[in-house]
């Protein structure tokens, strides 16, 4: 049964082979099984799931056999703990939010149970979605079903081991930096980060503001397709939720992709990739080729300066962010405090992690007087030739193709104690969420045993596209079926 | 930019953060290799160029008519918080009382 994508569990649903309870059920025995290896699930919710999947039965018997119209009704599915949950535990993976339980539903959220799916926990993430390796959770590092010595890849690590050992079937992910895409590429999941402004932000606990998405992480682009459609959509609660229709992401992969044009810009494929990964991508552009894609040799010439820009833009929004963590009105509070800046000093000290700490340091210095010009002014004017070299390629190109990651899973322990050799495991997805484009991950093949992913980057609002192309390669390869070892 | 113990004391000031003084040769050392890092923005040629401060370009600033259309449920929002008292937030005294010896000699100032 685990096997089975989303889509297929509809099916199922849809002929009646197996309930809503049953299969919510099924989930939640798996992750009772397999949680306390993989450690993906801050919080997991029996009683809450059970009642879902009960009203989801009960919707279900109204539809009678028109299978389009089953969508997520009740299927599983997993949160990354970024977003809150009413009346549920919500930490953002931090001691600041342990005591958190949200007084409301993030629009995300709202929109999944609103089209049936069943919430079964809230997964485990990087603090404050910073990180690229799950490793600086509170409720400690996150394993790769791949291999448990390496690490998921984060900061939505939990999600993307979830939904690889199948844990549930589906899961909501967020990508600042390549938070979705690159944990989706090191556990052979599909991820997607769509554009800024698709999906609501509302409820969704803020690291980078002008950066952050939520989005869909699953086994196939058709199960990302039914995720992104109940999740996408204007949300008045959201001043940079855009007002444009949601188009129907379903139909759109069945749409044939010959004659499109894909572009390889050199910067992508120079230095850094290894050369085993590097095979894998080749292998990748002979299977579109087949499929009468042309590839096209394109620059994204500032792409150097990816990784440098995100490291001011981002921990200066996250210093603002997370200033409203204070110890006042939720969260954290540090034992006796003196007086006020002890408050403030103490309780951020004890219920942030060295990283956050370390980001709101960084961002902090960047906005501060003598400061700013040089750092956060200069870093948004670079943000804008980064933006204007994927403009001027997209008049030439419909989609970008490049890996996602620059290397398979590494090691825990490996790259924690170098923030700077973390931070270049982006290297690759950092670009997207600067130029606010929508990019997705798929399976590519495997690296001793260790999955490969490849990247997709489209222009604004092209979902549809990237989903199209990747679910044309996953009729013809099976990467995506591949499953780890040991989750029986 | 290389931090000294007083840049990583001022900066953790201004954040409001606590760091133990055993910690600060480390984040001395991390913060200036990450701000070393990052000063490779200023080869980028950037004389003309306008600061993108966020994707949507095109778009302003969505307003709304100036009405009430929420319910506050206060008890239900100060159901989470640390201490309260009668509809309000509790904190250290800040007006009247002692005056506490901050760190610094002077505020440092913060941008405009």
């Amino acid at each position: 049964m685990f096997k089975k994508t989303l889509a297929e569990l509809a099916k199922g649903l849809a002929n009646k082979e197996y309930s809503s309870v049953e299969l919510t059920q099924y989930y939640l025995n798996r992750i009772q099984k397999y949680n306390q290896t993989f450690n993906c699930f801050i919080t997991i919710t029996p009683e809450k799931a059970l009642e879902q999947a009960k009203a989801a039965d009960a919707a279900l018997a109204k539809i009678q056999n028109q299978q389009n119209k089953v969508g997520l009704t009740g299927l599983p599915i997993a949160h990354k703990d970024i977003f809150c949950t009413k009346g549920v535990k919500t930490s953002c993976g931090s001691k600041m939010l342990d005591n958190f339980i949200s007084p409301y539903d993030a629009t995300v959220v709202q929109n999944l149970q609103r089209a049936g799916a069943v919430c079964l926990g809230k997964t485990n993430m990087d603090e404050f979605a910073m990180g690229s390796s799950n490793e600086t959770s509170y409720y400690g590092t996150v394993k790769n079903p791949w291999d448990l010595n390496t690490v998921p890849g984060g900061s939505s690590g939990g999600s993307a081991c979830a939904v690889s050992g199948r844990l549930v079937p589906g899961a909501t992910g967020t990508d600042t930096g390549g938070s979705i895409r690159q944990p989706a590429a090191l556990t052979n999941i599909t991820g997607m980060k769509p554009t800024y402004g698709r999906v609501s932000r509302y409820g969704m606990i803020a690291f980078a503001s002008s950066l952050d998405q939520a989005g869909p992480m699953a086994a196939t682009a058709e199960d990302c397709a039914l995720l992104l459609q109940a999740m996408a959509g204007f949300d008045v609660m959201d001043s940079t939720s855009v007002e444009k229709d949601v188009p129907n992401y379903l139909e759109a992969l069945k749409n044939s992709i010959q004659g499109k044009t894909f572009g390889l810009p050199k910067e992508y494929f120079e230095n850094n990739l290894d050369p085993i990964v590097a095979k894998c991508i080749d292998e990748a552009i002979q299977v579109y080729k087949k499929m009468g894609v042309n590839f096209k040799e394109i620059s994204l010439p500032h792409t150097k300066y990816s990784v440098p820009v995100y490291y001011v833009v981002a921990p200066a929004e996250c210093s603002s962010n997370l200033s409203r963590y204070d110890g006042v009105r939720f969260g954290f509070r540090c034992e006796n405090p003196q007086n006020l800046e002890d408050l403030y000093k103490r309780t951020r000290g004890e219920g942030f992690g060295s990283e956050v700490k370390r980001r709101i340091m960084i961002g902090t210095y960047a906005l501060s007087a003598g400061y700013y010009d040089a750092y956060y002014l200069k870093a948004q004017k670079v943000r804008k030739l980064i933006a204007q070299d994927f403009k001027a390629a997209f008049e030439k190109v419909d989609l970008i193709f490049t890996p996602t990651a620059p290397t398979p899973a590494f090691k825990i322990g490996e790259k924690s104690a170098d923030p700077i050799s973390m931070y270049l495991s982006d290297i690759y997805t950092i670009a997207a969420p600067l130029a606010g484009l929508p990019a997705i991950s798929f399976p590519g093949g495997f690296v001793n045993n260790l999955p490969i992913g490849i990247q997709l980057m489209g222009n604004h609002f092209c979902e549809g596209d990237l989903l199209n192309a990747v679910h044309q390669y996953q009729q013809i390869t099976d990467w995506h079926t591949k499953l780890p070892k040991n989750i029986d | 930019m290389s931090l000294s113990r007083e840049d990583v004391k001022k900066i953790a000031h201004l954040a409001r953060l606590q760091i133990k003084e055993a910690d600060i040769p480390t984040y001395s050392e991390n913060l200036s290799n990450i701000l070393a890092f990052i000063e490779q923005i200023d080869e980028a040629d950037t004389k003309s160029v306008e600061p993108m401060a966020h994707p949507l370009e095109q778009l302003t600033q969505r307003m709304r008519e100036d009405k009430v259309t929420e319910e506050v449920d206060r008890t239900l929002f100060q159901s989470i918080a640390p201490l309260t008292e009668a509809g309000l937030y509790l904190v250290p005294q800040v007006i009247g009382g002692q005056p506490h010896q901050s760190n610094q000699e002077t505020e440092p100032d913060l941008a405009e």
